[in-house]
C-alpha cells in the first residue's frame, strides 16, 4: 500500500513537473501591425502602444472584456461619490512594481498629476476632462487615495482601465510597470521581447504566479498577407484581428483556428460634406443639407449586399452610431434602413429630383453627380465604395469612387473641406457614450460632416446638444440611456452619417493556446493575457492542422 | 526566329484588335456586378470567372488591356524620347554642359517624386473621370522615368560622338542636328530599345503600386496594374488559378515586345 | 583646386540642393500637417490645436532648412516627428539593413544579367536568346508582392528579391550593348581571323561596352536603392527603406530630408565613381 502510494505521488509529482516544465521558458509569439510609438502609457494613441500598455500595464480595475463587468485589480474597491464627482480606491498593499519598487497610493497621485497636466495632452487624460478646473488627489493613506473631479463624470470608474498607474520614484520611469509583463528588448522596427513581471502581484486559484506564459515575442509586421502566412505555419501563435478574406483562409485550412465572436463595436460608414464655407458649388451644398437627400441615399444602398460581399457575410447592416454588440446603450428599437430604390426616389421627388433618361437631376438641370472620398489600401472600404457606385447608379446617380492616402484624406476632411461625401471606418473602444461627445456637440472638430460650429446649424444638432450634456451631467444610468437612446433616434431620422455595417469580430487562434476566449472588445484575443497558457508546440501540427 | 517574330506580332495584332473592340467583344460591361456569383469559377456566363465584386474577368481582362497596352507603351515612348533626348545631347556636346545635365540628372534621380504624384493628383478635381486620372498617372511617369536611362545614354553618346564614322561623318560635312539625328540617334536604339522594353511592364507595375496610395486607375475601370493586385493575397489565389490569366497575358505581351523590338536592336 | 576637391564640392551642393528640393516637394504635397490622431475623438480642443501646432516648425520651409543646416553642423539631423526618435539613432539602426540588402541585390543581380548576356551574346543562339530574355521578362513583370509572398512561402531570404528586380534591366541593358560590340567590325574581323571566344570577349567586345557597362553600374545603384523601398516595405525589414515609407506616409519632413540627402549622396558618389572608372579606363586605353 505504502509503495503503491509513493509510486501514486511520485506520478503525480512528474505529472506536475512535467506541466511546469511545460510552462518554463514558454513564449507566446504574435505580430504587431506598426512599431509602438510611445512607451509612455499617458500618451498612448496608437493601436501598437496600447498594446504594450495593455500587456506592460497596471490598473487600478479592469473591465472584463468577456463579462463586460468591471473587476478589482490594484485597487480592491472603490467607492464614488453620490454627486459623481469623487472616487476612492483602497489600494492593495505589498505590491511592486517590476522594478521591486513599492507600489502605493503616492503613485496613483503621480499618475493622476501627470495625466491631467494640460500641457500633456493625453488623449486618456482628455477622457476625464468633463469641464474647465483642477483635478485633486488626496493621498488619504498609503493605500488609499481619493480623486476629485470638477464636475461629475458619468461611466468614471471605467474610464481608470485606460490609466496604467506609473512609479513616482522609479529611476525607470515609465519602464517600471505593474502589469504582467514588463518591455526586456526592443529592436527598432523589427521586434519586442516582453518578459514576466517577477513581481507580479497575481496568483491563480492553486495559488501558481500569474502569468503562465514566460515571456511574449512581437514581431512588428506591417503585411497582412504574410502575417496570415506564418499563423498557417505555426510561426506565431495569434492574429488579434483578422480581415474577412484571411478569415476564410484560415477557415479553409481549419476551422477549428478560425474564431468569430459575432458583431463587434466598429462600424463603417459614410456622410456629406455639410460645412457651409466648404469650396463646393451651392448646388452640391443644397443637396448634402437636405434630410430627403441623405435618407434617399441611404435607401439607396443594399446594406446586406455590402455585409454579404464586401465582408463575406462576417458584418451586418448596421443601425446606428452604436452596434448592437453595446447591449445596454443600443437603441433596440431601431432598425436598419431598408434597401427601397422606389422609396428614395420619391423622397428625391419630394425635394425637387427627377429621374430623366437614366439621369437623376436636381430642380435646376443639374445631374447628381458627386465624389466619395475613402483611404486607399483598405480593400473591404473600396470594396463597399464600388458597391455603392453600383447602387446609386441604380437611381440615376453618378459616384465617383475616390481613394486617397491617408494624411492627404484627412486635411480634406479637417482643413481644406474639399470634398463631397467620405467614406470611413469607426473603431469603437469604449462601451459609454461620452467616448462620442466630441462626434455628435457640434462645437466640436470632430463633428465630422461641419465640425467647429459656433452655434448649431440645426434644430436637430442643438436638440443632440442638450442631450449629450443631459447624459454626460447626470448619474442615473436609466435617464443616461433615454438621452441617449433619442440620440440615437434623431441619428437614424437625420442621417448625417449614413452608417453601413457593423463588422464581425474576428480572430485567428492556435489550438496548442490554452484558456483563449476571443471577444468582441479589444483586445479580442489576449484580453486575460495572463491566464493564457501554452502547451508544447508541435509546429507541423499547427500548419496542417489535421 | 523569324517565324517566332511573325507569330509576336501577329498576337499583339489580335491582342490589341480584340481589346479595341472589347464594346463588342465583352461578354459584360466591365463594372457590372453580378452579386450572386462573387468570386466564381470559370462557367459558360463567365469564361474566367468573376472577382470579389461578381464582376465578369473575362470583360475586365479586355478593358483594363486596352487601358494598360495604350497608356503604358506611350509612356514608355515618353520616357524613352526623354532620355535619349537629354542623355544624347549631354553625351554629344560633351564638357561642362555634359556634367551640369548628368548633375541634374542624379539629383533628378534622388528626389522623392512621390510627392508629386500626390500633389497633381490633389490639384485634379475629385469628380474628374477615371480615364482622365490614368492618362495623367502614366504621363507623369513617363515625364518621370527617363533619369536612369539618360545616364546610360549619355555615356554611350559620349562614346559614341568620338568613333570613328561620326569623325567620317564630320569629315563629310555633316554637323549639328543633322549629325545627331541622321548618325548618333540611330546608333543609340539598342539602348533606347532596352529602355522601352523595361519600362513598359515597370510603368504598368508602378502604376499597380500607385493604387496604393489612390493615384492609379478609379473603380470601376480596370487596368492590368489594378488585375494584378488580386495576385497579391497569394495564398488565397493560388487555389483559384484562373487568377493568374491577366499575369500570364501580361507576361507573354512583354515577351512580345522583346520578339518584336529584337530585330530593331540591331545597330545600323 | 584639385580634381577630387572640385568633385566633392559639386557632390556638396547638390546633396543639400537634393534635401530643400525634398523638403519642398513634402511641404508642398497635401497632408502636411496633419497628423492621423486628430481623428481621435477623445481629443479636447486644447489638445487639437497642440498638435496641430506640432509641425509649425516646418511651416516655413526657408527657416525649417536653415535651422536645420545650422544643427547638422553639430552632428544632429533632428528629430522624427512620426517615430519620436532622433534622425542619427534611426538611419544608424537602420541603414546597415539596406546595404546589406542593396548589396546583395547589386551582386546578385549584375552576377545573373551580365552572365546571361555574355552567355547569349557569345553563344549566338536565338533559343538561348529567347529563354533567357523570357526569364527576364517574367521576373519584370511579377508583382514585387508576389514575389515576396513567393519567397516567403518557399522560406527564401527576401534580400534576393532585391537581385531578382535588378537582373532584368542589367540583362536587357548589357545583351544589347555587347550584341551591338559584338557586330562592331573590328570583331567580326578577329572572328574571322580565328581568334578564340574568351579573348575575343575581354579583349574586342567588353571594351568598347565599358563606359556604358559603368554608367549602367552607377544608375543600377540608386535603382536598386528605390527598388529597397517597396521591397522593404512589404518584407518588413527594419531598413532605411522602409522607414522612408513610414516617413512618406507620415509627412515626417525631418526625416525625409535626411534621407534624400542620404538616396542623393550614394547617388552622386556611384555615378561619379562610374564616371572617374571610365575616363580612367579611357585614358588607359589612349
Amino acid at each position: 500500500m505504502k509503495k503503491r502510494f509513493a509510486f501514486l505521488v511520485v506520478m503525480i509529482a512528474a505529472v506536475l513537473t512535467a506541466n511546469v516544465a511545460a510552462q518554463t521558458n514558454s513564449e507566446l509569439r504574435f505580430c504587431l501591425h506598426s512599431e509602438p510609438k510611445t512607451f509612455n502609457p499617458l500618451l498612448v494613441e496608437d493601436d501598437s502602444s496600447e498594446t504594450i500598455r495593455y500587456l506592460t500595464g497596471g490598473v487600478l480595475v479592469r473591465q472584463n472584456r468577456l463579462t463586460q463587468e468591471l473587476e478589482p485589480e490594484l485597487a480592491v474597491s472603490w467607492k464614488v461619490t453620490d454627486d459623481g464627482k469623487t472616487i476612492s480606491f483602497q489600494l492593495r498593499k505589498d505590491i511592486h512594481f517590476s522594478d521591486g519598487t513599492l507600489f502605493s497610493a503616492a503613485d496613483v497621485a503621480y499618475t493622476m498629476q501627470q495625466l491631467m497636466d494640460p500641457n500633456l495632452h493625453s488623449p486618456t487624460g482628455d477622457s476625464f476632462r468633463s469641464s474647465e478646473g483642477k483635478v485633486q488627489t488626496r493621498v488619504l493613506a498609503k493605500d488609499r487615495v481619493a480623486i476629485t473631479f470638477p464636475a461629475p463624470i458619468s461611466g468614471l470608474r471605467q474610464l481608470f482601465d485606460q490609466v496604467a498607474i506609473m512609479s513616482a520614484v522609479s529611476p525607470q520611469k515609465e519602464m517600471a510597470v505593474l502589469g504582467p509583463y514588463y518591455v526586456a528588448e526592443n529592436k527598432a522596427g523589427s521586434y519586442l521581447l516582453l518578459k514576466r513581471n517577477p513581481y507580479y502581484w497575481k496568483h491563480d486559484s492553486t495559488g501558481h504566479a500569474l502569468p503562465y506564459i514566460d515571456s511574449i515575442h512581437i514581431d512588428i509586421q506591417q503585411n497582412r498577407d504574410m502575417e496570415l502566412l506564418r499563423f498557417v505555419r505555426g510561426e506565431i501563435d495569434f492574429v488579434n484581428t483578422v480581415d474577412a478574406e484571411h478569415f476564410d483562409r484560415v477557415m479553409a485550412d481549419n476551422s477549428a483556428l478560425a474564431h468569430d465572436a459575432g458583431v463587434s463595436m466598429d462600424s463603417e460608414e459614410m456622410w456629406f460634406n455639410q460645412v457651409p464655407s466648404s469650396p463646393l458649388p451651392d448646388y452640391k451644398k443644397a443637396w448634402f443639407i437636405s434630410t430627403n437627400f441623405r435618407r434617399a441615399i441611404s435607401e439607396a444602398i443594399n446594406r446586406e449586399d455590402l455585409a454579404r460581399i464586401a465582408f463575406r457575410t462576417r458584418a451586418r447592416p448596421a443601425v446606428g452610431p452604436v452596434s448592437p454588440a453595446n447591449k445596454f446603450w443600443f437603441n433596440s428599437k431601431l432598425q436598419a434602413h431598408p434597401f427601397d430604390q422606389k422609396s428614395a426616389l420619391q423622397r428625391l421627388a419630394q425635394d425637387g429630383f427627377r429621374l430623366q433618361n437614366g439621369i437623376l437631376r436636381d430642380r435646376d438641370g443639374h445631374a447628381v453627380e458627386f465624389s466619395i472620398i475613402t483611404n486607399a489600401g483598405n480593400k473591404s472600404r473600396e470594396s463597399m465604395a464600388t458597391m455603392i457606385q453600383q447602387d446609386l447608379s441604380g437611381i440615376g446617380i453618378k459616384l465617383n469612387v475616390v481613394t486617397l492616402d491617408f494624411p492627404s484624406l484627412i486635411e480634406r476632411m479637417t482643413r481644406t473641406f474639399d470634398y463631397e461625401a467620405c467614406l470611413l471606418g469607426l473603431v469603437n473602444d469604449d462601451l459609454d457614450p461620452n467616448s462620442q461627445m466630441n462626434v455628435w456637440l457640434s462645437s466640436s472638430e470632430n463633428h465630422q460632416w461641419n465640425p467647429s460650429q459656433k452655434t448649431p446649424a440645426t434644430a436637430w444638432e442643438a436638440e443632440v446638444d442638450k442631450l449629450m450634456r443631459a447624459q454626460a451631467s447626470t448619474l442615473d444610468q436609466r435617464k443616461r440611456k433615454e438621452y441617449f437612446d433619442k440620440v440615437q433616434e434623431i441619428a437614424w431620422e437625420q442621417e448625417p452619417f449614413i452608417y453601413l455595417v457593423n463588422k464581425n469580430a474576428l480572430s485567428a487562434v492556435s489550438p496548442h493556446l490554452l484558456n483563449a476566449h476571443p471577444v468582441v472588445l479589444r483586445p479580442q484575443v489576449y484580453w486575460n493575457i495572463d491566464q493564457l497558457a501554452l502547451t508544447s508546440t508541435n509546429k507541423s501540427e499547427v500548419a496542417t492542422g489535421r | 526566329m523569324k517565324w517566332a517574330r511573325m507569330f509576336a506580332i501577329a498576337f499583339l495584332l489580335t491582342v490589341s484588335t480584340v481589346c479595341l473592340l472589347a464594346n463588342f467583344v465583352a461578354p459584360a460591361p466591365y463594372a457590372r456586378q453580378f452579386r450572386d456569383v462573387p468570386d466564381a469559377a470559370p462557367s459558360h456566363q463567365h469564361l474566367l470567372g468573376t472577382d470579389e465584386l461578381g464582376r465578369d474577368r473575362f470583360s475586365r481582362v479586355l478593358y483594363g488591356t486596352r487601358v494598360s497596352l495604350l497608356l503604358a507603351p506611350a509612356a514608355a515612348l515618353l520616357s524613352s524620347l526623354l532620355a535619349v533626348l537629354i542623355g544624347g545631347i549631354a553625351g554629344f556636346a560633351g564638357s561642362w554642359l555634359e556634367r551640369l545635365v548628368m548633375a541634374g540628372t542624379d539629383l533628378f534621380l534622388s528626389l522623392p517624386w512621390l510627392f508629386l504624384l500626390i500633389t497633381v493628383r490633389a490639384l485634379l478635381p475629385l469628380n474628374v473621370s477615371p480615364i482622365t486620372s490614368v492618362v495623367i498617372t502614366f504621363a507623369l511617369l513617363g515625364l518621370l522615368g527617363w533619369a536612369g536611362a539618360a545616364r546610360v545614354i549619355c555615356a554611350d553618346a559620349g562614346a559614341l560622338s568620338k568613333s570613328d564614322f561620326m569623325l567620317l561623318a564630320r569629315a563629310s560635312g555633316s554637323s549639328g542636328w543633322r549629325l545627331v539625328w541622321r548618325h548618333l540617334v540611330p546608333n543609340l536604339k539598342p539602348i533606347l530599345y532596352a529602355q522601352f522594353w523595361i519600362s513598359v511592364p515597370v510603368f504598368i507595375l508602378t502604376e499597380a503600386n500607385l493604387g496604393i496610395l489612390g493615384l492609379g486607375v478609379a473603380e470601376p475601370l480596370p487596368s492590368w496594374g489594378s488585375l494584378l493586385r488580386e495576385l497579391e493575397s497569394f495564398p488565397s489565389v493560388s487555389a483559384q488559378p484562373w487568377r493568374f490569366v491577366p499575369l500570364v497575358l501580361f507576361i507573354v505581351v512583354v515577351s512580345t515586345f522583346h520578339l518584336v523590338l529584337t530585330k530593331e536592336e540591331l545597330p545600323v | 583646386m584639385s580634381r577630387l576637391a572640385k568633385l566633392a564640392a559639386k557632390m556638396l551642393i547638390a546633396v543639400l540642393l537634393g534635401g530643400f528640393l525634398g523638403a519642398t516637394l513634402v511641404r508642398l504635397a497635401p497632408g502636411f500637417g496633419v497628423d492621423e490622431e486628430e481623428l481621435d475623438t477623445r481629443l479636447n480642443g486644447q489638445s487639437m490645436q497642440a498638435l496641430r501646432e506640432q509641425q509649425a516648425p516646418e511651416r516655413n520651409l526657408f527657416v525649417f532648412y536653415f535651422r536645420y543646416l545650422n544643427r547638422l553642423m553639430h552632428g544632429d539631423l533632428g528629430i522624427s516627428r512620426t517615430l519620436q526618435r532622433p534622425v542619427s539613432q534611426l538611419v544608424a539602426e537602420r541603414l546597415p539593413e539596406t546595404l546589406k540588402s542593396v548589396g546583395l541585390g547589386l551582386a546578385l543581380g549584375w552576377a545573373l544579367g551580365l552572365s546571361l548576356a555574355i552567355v547569349v551574346v557569345m553563344s549566338r543562339a536565338w533559343y538561348f536568346d529567347l529563354l533567357a530574355s523570357s526569364l527576364a521578362g517574367l521576373l519584370l513583370c511579377l508583382p514585387a508582392a508576389v514575389l515576396a509572398l513567393l519567397f516567403v512561402t518557399a522560406q527564401a531570404p527576401v534580400r534576393l528579391i532585391l537581385g531578382l528586380i535588378v537582373f532584368p534591366k542589367v540583362f536587357r541593358y548589357s545583351r544589347n550593348l555587347l550584341t551591338r560590340s559584338s557586330s562592331l567590325p573590328h570583331v567580326l574581323t578577329a572572328r574571322a581571323k580565328g581568334v578564340g571566344n574568351m579573348r575575343l570577349l575581354f579583349w574586342h567586345i567588353l571594351p568598347t561596352a565599358v563606359p556604358q557597362l559603368l554608367a549602367l553600374a552607377g544608375v543600377s545603384v540608386s535603382l536598386a536603392f528605390a527598388a529597397a523601398i517597396p521591397m522593404e516595405a512589404l518584407c518588413d525589414l527594419p531598413g532605411v527603406g522602409q522607414l522612408a515609407w513610414k516617413a512618406a506616409m507620415g509627412r515626417d519632413v525631418p526625416l525625409l530630408v535626411n534621407l534624400t540627402m542620404i538616396v542623393t549622396l550614394v547617388t552622386l558618389l556611384a555615378n561619379s565613381t562610374s564616371e572617374l572608372m571610365g575616363q580612367t579606363l579611357r585614358t588607359d586605353r589612349a
